[in-house]
């Protein structure tokens, strides 16, 4: 049984100027110990999928359809108050990008990682703030740390704070959104390392959002592509990086500038992410597509097996 | 032997933290944030010089410098051969039509306010160099088209908040273009940017320094688009330059340990990488500006630190062609700074200032 299974997940944004169909019939699955990285242009709805399954979506975001198994039960079933004392942080977690905005300002930092104590578990506070103690040494920081505000950390740290406060309750699958952004390269790596250790420690699954493709090579054993709402490619790491086969995961990897190579011109990918409000008909990805034929604009491909758990969704491979 | 077109000799910014009015009672000694701590550069005309290093290095702080947004502690930075350091008013604002600035965040440079062509006819009014609206419209449309925002006139009316984070980036381009400078300061031009977009932008950047020969300083901590848009690298640590050198020996040979760490931490999108821990040399993360550590001031976080590297501060030397380093585990006798050349009319004042400060 897979830890964690999405199907046809559709969440969308009813804003006043239309409706915003971020996360438009996604299906995938997680098993434990897998590393799955989410990978997409922003405004792909990659985030969006993340904070649907921690139901974390705000208004005028709604889940409007399908189905979130973990651990076999359908959490999207449980009622707010179910979801937040037997799911979040316990069972599922969240980083958020702490170093911009995970953490307030107004509380101590030992503070707020007991709030998640008095919120998602029964555990007493003795108990609790020895286990933030512990904690915090494991990734990397001194325990006095605890008495600190947020903005005498630096930005490295925040982020490993906001790795701590998402591990406090041991949760088999941990969410990364984009964990490193605005971090340093070296404290990125640092950071990317700690990540693989506690992976391999507490065997967590985890899911990692980000637009960087290095950083999910770096991680991850499976990847998704997310373009406009859907998946457009899913397959394990190693598979997607020596064969991409939808076009835009082509061009995604090739726009990436290498450090060890001399390359004279990166390629991009032209034109914007679509409108989601109004997104092309037939494959969103036909208007900025190189191979576009008559019918990517009309019909919308299917994620389909074309190798051995290699899926795309693209019209150049199913005929 | 090309022109240098800016040269910075000796310069220093400290910035003075602010002890307050019960510091000032209880007489606690004035620190300084030491943002840029004697360093001297040159530019070369048509080249792309990047100037890499982490968070709190002090590089936005030179770029600014350059572009006199802020004023020098001390030393001195020539453009051409004009003095930069004493520019005012009319003069000052004519050096700023030569020498322009990208900044970094595309939310945070446009006024919201204003159309795309109203910012962009700023600069040409202020500079008073046309003499109508319609002179004016034609100039912004023809820079729209070079930064290829198409069609021109449904950019010029649209506001910031109708654009892209890499069209906003553009209208940044357009706008340090618009009044023709010779020389641009990008500080992280692409960082905000999704890594996809940052190849357009990295390549409209390169064919526009092509077609219009200008001269960039690249400040980034990305090596990654050092590599790809420039000629030589300049890696900066705690306010200053700890290594020098062509692009791709910089990254292929790295010779200061710093440099070595920041070139093995940059991740690659190799699948294979999932299986081993990047091997990080150095430890912890960089001390503040203002309790800046004696001799080499990276020794601290140096797997390589001897007992010399705690006492004396290293210069910035010649090891291979072209390549300095400022380490105690190399050494060279050709002095960076000798190879910077002051512009003739004020080589004089500069001998004399170096010599007092001895």
């Amino acid at each position: 049984m897979s830890l964690l299974e999405i199907k046809n997940l559709k969440t969308y944004f009813f804003t006043t100027k239309g409706i915003v169909r971020a996360v438009d019939d996604v299906s995938l699955s997680l098993n434990k110990g897998e590393i799955l990285g989410l990978a997409g242009e922003s405004g792909c709805g990659k985030s969006t999928l993340a904070y649907s399954i921690i139901r974390l979506i705000p208004p005028p975001g709604k889940i409007v359809s399908g189905k979130i198994l973990f651990e076999g039960e359908d959490i999207l079933s449980y009622t707010e108050e179910e979801f937040r004392s037997k799911i979040r942080m316990k069972k599922i977690s969240m980083i958020f990008q702490g170093a911009l905005h995970g953490l307030t300002p107004v509380y101590t930092v030992g503070y707020q990682l007991l709030e998640v104590f008095k919120y998602h578990s029964d555990i007493e506070e003795t108990k609790a703030k020895e286990i933030i103690t512990e904690t915090v040494k494991l990734v990397g920081l001194d325990p006095t740390i605890l008495r600190r505000y947020p903005h005498e950390l630096s930005g490295g740290q925040k982020q490993r704070i906001m790795i701590c406060m998402s591990i406090l309750l041991k949760p088999p699958l941990v969410i990364a959104d984009e964990p490193t952004t605005a971090l340093d390269v070296v404290v990125q790596a640092q950071i990317l390392n700690l990540l693989k250790e506690l992976q391999a420690k507490f065997n967590m699954s985890m899911i990692l959002i980000t637009h960087d493709l290095s950083i999910i090579a770096e991680l991850a054993d499976k990847v998704a592509i997310m373009y406009a709402g859907k998946i457009v490619e899913y397959a394990n790491s190693m598979d997607l990086y020596k064969d991409p086969l939808h076009p835009y995961t082509q061009k995604l990897i090739r726009s990436i500038p290498r450090l060890k190579e001399d390359i004279s011109k990166l390629e991009f990918i032209p034109g914007l992410p679509p409108d989601l409000r109004n997104p092309p008909s037939g494959c969103r990805f036909h208007p900025r597509c190189p191979f576009a034929m008559e019918i990517c604009k009309k019909v919308e491909p299917e994620l389909v097996e074309i190798k051995p758990n290699h899926f795309v969704a693209c019209h150049l491979y199913t005929k | 032997m090309t022109k240098q077109i800016v040269t910075a000799f000796n310069i220093k910014k400290y910035f003075q933290i602010r002890r307050g009015v019960w510091g000032a009672i209880r007489r606690l000694p004035i620190l300084y944030a030491k943002a840029v701590d004697n360093i001297s550069l040159a530019i070369y005309e048509g080249e792309t010089l990047a100037l890499v290093g982490e968070s709190g290095c002090g590089k936005t702080t030179l770029g600014r410098l350059i572009l006199k947004l802020i004023d020098l502690t001390e030393g001195y930075i020539f453009f051409e051969d004009i003095l930069v350091n004493d520019l005012e008013k009319e003069e000052l604002k004519s050096y700023r039509r030569k020498v322009q600035i990208i900044f970094q965040d595309p939310y945070g440079t446009l006024d919201p306010r204003y159309t795309i062509g109203a910012t962009l006819e700023e600069p040409l009014i202020i500079h008073k160099i046309t003499k109508s609206a319609a002179e004016r419209t034609e100039i912004v449309s023809k820079i729209l088209e070079e930064v290829r925002l198409i069609p021109p006139d449904e950019f010029m009316r649209r506001y910031p908040h109708q654009l892209s984070g890499g069209q906003r980036q553009r209208v940044a381009i357009a706008k340090a273009l618009i009044l023709n400078p010779k020389f641009i300061v990008a500080d992280e031009p692409v960082s905000m940017l999704d890594v996809s977009i940052r190849a357009e932008i990295l390549e409209l950047m390169k064919s526009l320094k092509e077609k219009f020969n200008l001269t960039y300083l690249y400040i980034t901590h990305d090596l990654s688009t050092a590599r790809y848009i420039s000629n030589r690298i300049a890696i900066m640590y705690l306010g200053k330059i700890v290594e020098i050198g062509p692009a791709s020996k910089v990254i292929d040979e790295p010779l200061h340990p710093y440099t070595q760490a920041l070139v093995s931490a940059v991740p690659e999108p190799n699948p294979e990488n999932k299986f081993k821990m990047r091997e990080i040399k150095i430890i912890g993360e960089i001390p503040s500006a203002v309790f800046i550590p004696p001799g080499c001031r990276f020794h601290p976080r140096c797997p390589y630190a001897m007992e010399i590297c705690k006492k004396v501060e290293p210069e910035l030397v010649e090891i291979k062609p072209n390549h300095f380093v400022a380490c105690h585990l190399y050494s060279g006798n050709k002095r960076y700074q000798e190879t910077i050349q002051i512009p003739e009319k004020f080589v004089d004042m500069v001998k004399v200032s170096s010599s007092s400060n001895k």
